[in-house]
């Protein structure tokens, strides 16, 4: 079965490119450490969920890369087919030329309704070319105004369209200490919209990462694409095949089939049940043994807190809300928003 | 890729224009090696409207280096000028050459793919750059409203020559207050005293520094000589420095790419609000090689401080609404939060915005430098600029000096002047305003309850 990857922004596109190229080096990586048999079980399951065969042997990426200004989808197109290894495909872009502002309100309102068939259409090709769609991993930042609000717009169609497919998101929580002044409005939007409309968030927050580099990897001058590739290698740990329940050598069809785990989402658990182990015995990028942990905790709710509280502060100003309302935005949908995430707040606290 | 419009009016508009094409050719040749237009340079260049209401400067480009560069499409010139007289340039001018003005403009912008910003370059204190510029201004919302306007304005400084220069500057501002959508003040003043403490580091001639000539904020495309034909020069490049880094992360690729509608969804949190204090560094750059990290925290700190303003205003000692930092070069996004943390703890930020800080990283750096940052502020900082200017109009006004010259013209009565000093004294107010909250303690908003 296979997924198909949706990167949107300079973010989801940046961090697509690194999955992707992670998953390949790994599943043709020649240190498995494991059998022969093994090895090619493993090869052809990872192979079938991201990528799809080209006549001339180059697999393709199972990605649509969509962006409202051209130069980050320019690079990541040419970087892929650089490598010679793997490549996006020819026409699997949308791109157009003036960027979202950093408004959720003209990413959501403007560019997502404007794009919405030519988008849709070309989620539906890679659809097609899937022998058996297990579903879909959108790939965004929640921070500037093309990931998060064309983000939200997108996965909302895909819940209507494919209603029956996983969606899970990747969602890139930014720097507490600003990158976007506006990242707090931008970050309460999009996750009241995608509570509504998808399946499972996957989150990881910059400075999360940023610490991973500076202190486990002791890096000097961290850059992004130190940061991407931390966030890529988790990732990569989390999607490539594990055993099925069959037991060695079969690998798990449906690779998102862990994330409709029920038991991932409930909060009353006997702790016996509450870790969920996948398993496989081949090494994951030269790495001997490696053990990736998805957890659904109270982790997040500080962070999340956080967000609500100074957005909150901000819109109790008026501050910036013009730039919004130009665009269809109201204040009721602020409020909207606020009264969700407060609800998942206070949900989250009451464990 | 988008395109800009650069709309250059009257003496002072048109020679820091010219500034500008001149560093944009060398800063895109550098980085093509072939010369040709590349696509990023294209995303400037058939676009520039000229305007003066006298020839001499205007000629003067036609016949220097950039001749091959404009064409006489693209410009609109008249004999007399505009007498330093606002009403002359807005009114009389204005209504004369309207339909010329909107002709050019909407060729240019028929050239453009798509459209994203007109940049206005002109002064405040004369005629026909404060007139028929900020006469423009309102053409262009009219004729295209989604295109921002930023405008790049030259305020008189205290000791200038134009006596009239108080009031032609506040029947501008009502104008950039209604009109634009940000607008960069930059004053003489402060730029001669970047000038002089340039020349007092190059000519110190300390014993194992050198400056590479090249890397002068001051200098000329390929000038090597630190002499400027022409007084105003070294100021000018300045400014077009500063349009240059506004720019870069649009033209060239980075990490973290800000585009031009972000600066104003970023820096501007009420509509008015909308005047952005800009500072660059480093002025200069040693020919020493090896830059420690040292060196690059220290053109952060410099950034905030009162030197490298490029408008008489002290930020660090002001309230901040926003701020933008926009880095170019080797620098990554750990150098840049190590010395936002560092530098937090001593700026005052608006209660609800405590973090706003807006960031781009862009890999090409300007020519001569390995790096730089150009910050812009959205501060209080300028409201004493603000009240100086009205406190020199009020005492000229009040003797009614020189009115006449304005009242005769068609269109022009008291109520002009009364109009655009009130307008005036209202952001003045705004500003007084949220100044009065800096000292009170950050209070959170009490949030929503929500009923388990």
């Amino acid at each position: 079965m296979s997924i198909v990857t949706v990167q949107l922004g300079q973010c989801g596109n940046q961090i697509g490119f690194e999955v992707f190229d992670t998953l390949f080096s790994d599943s043709h990586s020649s240190q498995g450490l494991c059998s022969k048999r093994e090895n090619e079980a493993y090869q052809a399951s990872c192979k079938e969920r991201f990528f799809s065969e080209e006549e001339n042997g180059v697999p393709i990426a199972r990605a649509v890369l969509v962006d409202m200004e051209p130069k980050v989808i320019n690079q990541t197109l040419s970087k892929a087919a650089q490598s010679g290894r793997w490549k996006y495909g020819q026409h699997a872009y949308f791109c157009q030329k003036q960027g979202s502002g950093n408004n959720w309100a003209y990413g959501y309102s403007v560019h997502g309704p404007r794009h919405e068939e030519s988008i849709m259409n070309l989620i539906q090709k890679e659809v097609e070319k899937c022998d058996s769609l297990s579903g879909f991993f959108i790939i965004m930042s929640m921070a500037g105004g093309t990931g998060s609000g064309i983000g939200a717009f997108v996965t909302q169609n895909l819940q209507d369209h494919y209603a029956h497919s996983l969606k899970m998101n990747q969602i890139i929580w930014p720097y507490g200490t600003g990158e976007v002044i506006v990242q707090n409005y931008n970050s309460i939007l999009t996750l009241s919209h995608l509570y509504r409309s998808s399946d499972a968030l996957l989150v990881h927050e910059n400075d999360a990462v940023h610490k991973i580099c500076a202190k486990l990897m002791n890096i000097k001058q961290i850059s992004f694409s130190d940061i991407n590739q931390v966030l890529a290698h988790q990732l990569g740990s989390v999607f490539q095949p594990v055993y099925s329940a069959e037991g060695s050598f079969h690998y798990r069809r449906n690779p998102l089939e862990g994330f409709k785990d029920p038991a991932l989402y409930t909060s009353w658990l006997e702790p016996v049940d509450a870790f969920n182990v996948w398993k496989t015995q081949r090494a994951f990028s030269k790495y001997e043994k490696s053990a990736s942990l998805v957890s659904n905790s109270q982790f997040l709710v500080k962070p999340l807190d956080m967000i609500v509280g100074k957005a909150w502060n901000m819109f109790a100003s008026k501050a910036y809300l013009h730039q919004y309302t130009k665009f269809g935005i109201e204040e009721e949908d602020f409020l909207d928003s606020f009264t969700l995430l407060e609800q998942v707040v206070a949900s989250y606290y009451n464990l | 890729m988008t395109q800009s419009v650069v709309v250059q009016i009257g003496q002072c508009g048109n020679q820091i224009g010219c500034c500008f094409w001149d560093l944009a050719l060398r800063e895109h040749a550098a980085v093509n090696q072939k010369g040709i237009y590349d696509e990023a340079i294209s995303s400037f260049f058939r676009n520039a409207v000229l305007i003066d209401m006298e020839e001499g400067v205007v000629n003067e480009i036609l016949q220097g280096p950039l001749r091959d560069v404009f064409d006489s499409k693209q410009l609109i010139t008249d004999i007399s000028g505009s007498g330093n007289n606002w009403a002359m340039g807005h009114k009389v001018f204005g209504s004369l050459y309207q339909e010329q003005i909107l002709e050019k403009l909407r060729k240019s912008a028929e050239h453009c793919d798509c459209l994203q910003c007109f940049f206005i370059i002109h002064s405040m204190g004369g005629g026909t750059g404060s007139g028929l510029g900020t006469f423009l201004l309102k053409v262009l919302e009219d004729e295209f409203p989604e295109v921002y306007r930023f405008v790049t304005s030259i305020y008189p400084s205290s000791e200038d020559d134009v006596i009239t220069s108080p009031y032609n500057s506040i029947l501008a501002m009502k104008e950039l207050n209604e009109h634009a959508d940000c607008v960069l003040p930059i004053d003489n003043q402060s730029l001669f005293d970047i000038i002089s403490k340039i020349d007092l580091v190059v000519n110190s001639g300390k014993l194992d520094t050198t400056v590479k000539p090249k890397s002068l904020v001051t200098s000329s495309a390929g000038a090597l000589k630190k002499q400027h034909k022409k007084p105003f020069d070294a100021m000018n490049n300045i400014v077009a420095n500063l349009l240059l880094n506004l720019t870069s992360s649009a033209r060239f690729e980075g990490s973290l790419n800000m585009d031009l509608n972000e600066i104003s969804m970023n820096l501007v949190p009420f509509p008015q609000l909308h005047y952005l204090v800009s500072s660059l560094t480093p002025l200069y750059t040693l020919a020493d090689v090896n830059i420690p990290p040292r060196r690059l925290d220290q053109m952060f700190s410099d950034a905030f401080s009162k030197d490298h303003q490029l408008m008489r205003a002290d930020p660090k000692h002001s309230l901040y609404l926003a701020c933008a930092l926009m880095v170019r070069g080797n620098v990554q996004i750990s150098d840049l939060r190590r010395n936002i943390e560092r530098l937090k703890p001593s700026l005052r930020f608006v209660s609800w915005n405590q973090e706003g800080w807006k960031t781009s990283l862009c890999s090409v750096p300007p020519v001569g430098h390995s790096h730089s940052l150009l910050a812009l502020a959205n501060n209080t900082c300028v409201k004493p600029t603000f009240v100086e200017l009205r406190e020199r109009f009020m005492r000229l006004y009040k003797k009614k000096a020189h009115l006449h010259h304005y009242l005769q013209v068609e269109g022009m009565e008291e109520s002009c002047f009364t109009e655009a000093v009130s307008s005036l004294s209202a952001l003045i107010q705004e500003y007084n305003q949220l100044d009065a909250t800096k000292s009170m303690p950050v209070a959170d908003i009490p949030r929503l309850s929500i009923a388990m």
